[in-house]
């Protein structure tokens, strides 16, 4: 036993002492968000010269078909050094609860990111106290994009609440606008929900849904139900054949008036439509949530029984610095988790949203992992679908409350 | 031991691997996933992914779920949409292949371009199939501008993303409708019997009817499977899917037609002639016939095929269309993304009967008919 552990520490002090280390990043950042990756790489290896960083990236959107190659490793033991997973419920409601991800609280107190991050994230990424990842950027969810020029055509403006926004939805139609909201595949329309259901329920509400003091059958949720099948009532009827990217086309070309979609829509309209903030496209909170800043990120975590766990370490350090999320995030389209970032490195829409993230009150995403378990969400995608056919609030609040008992939402 | 051979031994050792391999590779994992499709893996997230998962046999909780379980209307109706998908997808084949073949048949100019161009998709995967379908029939695209060539309006049909359904019925209505369905079969295989004078096939036959019709009509209507009503039906989105799916595999049938067609003997062409049959006449009386156990083979495969597709609908609708989705899918959508193992499982296994249900009698008539031969 005594020279075990005497081979161990050798062990340890002959790989330290060497520092030729390895690291592999594990991620489904490829294509548009590759080099925002490549800078954060780039600023460790300058750091950290004599590490070999291995690129896992495993691409797919929104890391479909990464998240099944990571499982096939961690249950198969050979986990990667550090992945990417969406900060909050999808991580701890998949990974932490299973017991595979190291508790990362002392390296939040080490490095001071208790005071920098909001205290709203740290309780996302948290739980029973201890942190679990390191985000590196935030989005918004909850933001309703438009087209300036058209809305002044029509003659209505950015509505503030849902029932306002109904009301505009009827003029509009009146004005032979066929569909006045865009809404696309099955995940934009539970993106859609999460943000009448804050609009509707607020944002405390919201917070106690998914600690399980409300429960899905409480007749508010069941109203929200409602009032996003009157939402619906003003979409188009070819959703499931849209991607976002096809959704956010018909605001520009007029087709309809109003999209609710997460902030990489912004990045969209700029680079790959060449569109000017403020004239080109214009946006607002979504109805309802004017002071609330809805919000995902990307994290990573350090999963048990990792090769390189100094390195991986290291990495986090980088991850979290304020360097490292200044370095990220102007490329990437999204603002860095911290409140110090440097905001002249970004443009007209992401310093609004970085204001935003400072002054708002902070709650999370569903359909982006934030508040509930992949188990929960996968499931609740086909109770939406089911809604949508069926129209039947009631029902779909009876499934959702199910749902959130066998996922032990709350518990 | 004259059974062991220098050959004999010899064979055994060479097959002896393949065995093992099929064992384990195959009927051993079958196996696995029947008994984890009784267990509670997954139910409890904190041990789905767990390093040493605390797994209890719960026996067939999961399938009683599946069947009856408030949250799984999606299964419910992919099952339903799976039936209609095989139907049409094999009419669709048989009929396309059959009516190419029939054209091919007659010594067209250019023949072995058109055979060509026929067969073709067949060698195309199924995720490249769905790829292209999918450009054509999206609601602005192919499809729908097509009359536009022809000066007329674009078609609104919205061929993936329909949300409407036909020929819907309730849930809970299906044992009356399966026992009712078995007992009119076991009718007419009675009838056939009386007619073929085998009296105890008959009898057999008729009392089980009979016994099944009793049920369906005084037990059944008082069966509730649901607490509600729950209706399904055939969802318009599968009908791009059908055509995309018929398009891929109709070549393949007019090949096997075309093989049958030219495999019937001049002679038989000409005696049918001689005996006074018409074109019409030749088809329906000689020709046919001969092709049934091609159209037979063609069901089989093609009916495997549309129980367990996965690739098609994935690259064309997306896994998260519920109207257009199928059983496969959500085994896939269960068991790796909401990592409910034990419910991915049992989806699985249901799959796996449905597609023995096809293929074993298939495989026992074939056995039965090389004994005969030898």
């Amino acid at each position: 036993m005594k020279k075990a552990l005497l081979i161990a520490a050798a062990l340890a002090t002959a790989t330290s002492a060497a520092a030729a280390g390895k690291l592999e990043i594990f991620s489904w950042w490829a294509g548009d968000e590759g080099p925002a990756l490549e800078a954060l790489v780039k600023l460790y290896k300058q750091k950290y010269p004599s590490v070999a960083v291995d690129n896992a990236t495993v691409s797919g959107g929104a890391g479909t078909n990464a998240k099944a190659v990571l499982k096939t490793r961690m249950l198969g033991g050979t986990p990667p050094d550090s992945f990417q997973a969406h900060a909050g419920q999808e991580l701890i409601g998949t990974w932490v609860v299973a017991n595979r991800m190291e508790d990362l609280s002392g390296l939040f107190k080490s490095e001071g990111w208790d005071k920098v991050f909001p205290k709203d994230l740290v309780r996302l990424i948290s739980t029973g106290g201890k942190a679990w990842s390191v985000p590196v950027n935030v989005h918004r969810s909850n933001v309703m994009w438009y087209n300036p020029a058209k809305l002044k055509e029509w003659g209505v403006s950015a509505p503030k609440t849902w029932p306002e926004f109904l009301t505009t939805c009827t003029k509009l139609k009146a004005k032979g606008l066929a569909a006045p909201l865009v809404v696309g595949e099955n995940w934009t329309q539970q993106h859609l929900w999460e943000s009448v259901a804050i609009g509707t329920l607020g944002a405390q509400n919201w917070e106690n849904l998914w600690a399980g003091k409300l429960k899905f059958t409480d007749p508010k949720v069941v109203g929200a139900f409602t009032t996003f099948g009157k939402v619906m009532d003003c979409a188009n009827k070819d959703a499931s054949g849209l991607s976002w990217q096809q959704a956010s086309d018909r605001i520009i070309s007029g087709q309809s008036a109003f999209n609710i979609m997460g902030d990489w829509a912004a990045g969209y309209f700029t680079t790959t439509k060449k569109l000017a903030p403020n004239t080109g496209f214009g946006w607002a909170a979504a109805p309802g949530t004017t002071k609330t800043f809805v919000m995902l990120a990307d994290s990573f975590g350090l999963p048990k029984g990792t090769k390189n766990r100094a390195e991986a370490l290291n990495w986090l350090r980088v991850l979290g610095s304020k360097a490292g999320q200044d370095a990220f995030n102007p490329l990437k389209g999204s603002i860095a988790a911290r409140t110090d970032s440097d905001l002249s490195k970004y443009n007209t829409y992401s310093k609004s949203a970085a204001a935003d993230w400072k002054s708002n009150k902070i709650v999370g995403s569903l359909v982006h992992g934030a508040v509930a378990p992949e188990s929960f969400m996968s499931a609740f995608g086909t109770v939406i679908d089911q809604f949508v056919a069926s129209r039947n609030s009631a029902g779909a609040s009876a499934a959702a409350q199910q749902l959130a008992v066998r996922a032990g939402i709350g518990k | 031991m004259k059974g062991l051979s220098k050959d004999r031994l010899w064979s055994m050792a060479v097959l002896a691997p393949s065995i093992i391999l099929v064992a384990v590779f195959v009927y051993g994992f079958i196996a696995r996933s029947v008994y984890v499709s009784m267990t509670d893996w997954g139910n409890d997230p904190a041990q789905a992914l767990a390093l040493d998962p605390v797994i209890r046999f719960i026996g067939l909780a999961n399938y009683q779920e599946l069947f009856t379980g408030f949250l799984q209307g999606r299964f419910r109706q992919e099952l339903v949409s799976t039936v209609f998908f095989t139907l049409f997808f094999i009419l669709g084949c048989l009929g396309l292949g059959l009516g190419l073949a029939l054209i091919l048949d007659r010594n067209p100019r250019g023949e072995g371009l058109w055979r060509t161009i026929f067969l073709f998709p067949m060698s195309l995967s199924f995720i490249v199939t769905g790829t292209i379908w999918r450009w054509m029939l999206q609601p602005q695209g192919g499809v729908n501008q097509a009359p536009t060539l022809f000066g007329g309006q674009p078609a609104t049909f919205p061929w993936l993303s329909s949300t409407d359904a036909i020929w819907k019925f309730d849930w809970n209505k299906l044992p009356l409708i399966t026992a009712s369905v078995v007992a009119v079969v076991l009718i007419v295989v009675a009838a056939r019997a009386a007619q073929s004078g085998d009296r105890r096939r008959t009898l057999v036959a008729a009392v089980c009817a009979a016994l099944l019709l009793g049920w369906a009509l005084l037990v059944a209507p008082n069966l509730k499977l649901l607490p509600a009503p729950e209706p399904h039906g055939f969802n318009l989105a599968l009908i791009g899917i059908i055509i995309a799916a018929v398009w891929q595999m109709s070549g393949y049938t007019m090949a096997l037609y075309l093989a049958g067609l030219r495999g019937i003997p001049e002679e038989l062409r000409e005696a049918a002639k001689v005996d006074g049959a018409g074109d019409l006449g030749m088809y329906r009386h000689v020709i046919f016939p001969l092709l049934a156990p091609i159209s037979l083979s063609a069901m089989i495969v093609l009916g495997h095929i549309s129980l367990k597709i996965f690739d098609l609908v994935y690259a064309m609708a997306g896994p998260d269309n519920i109207n257009t989705s199928v059983p496969a899918l959500n085994m896939y959508l269960t068991s790796f993304r909401q990592n409910q193992f034990a419910l991915g499982a049992a989806i699985g296994t249901i799959l796996l009967i449905l597609v023995a249900f096809v293929i074993v009698p298939y495989l026992t008539s074939q056995f039965r008919a090389e004994e005969g031969h030898a």
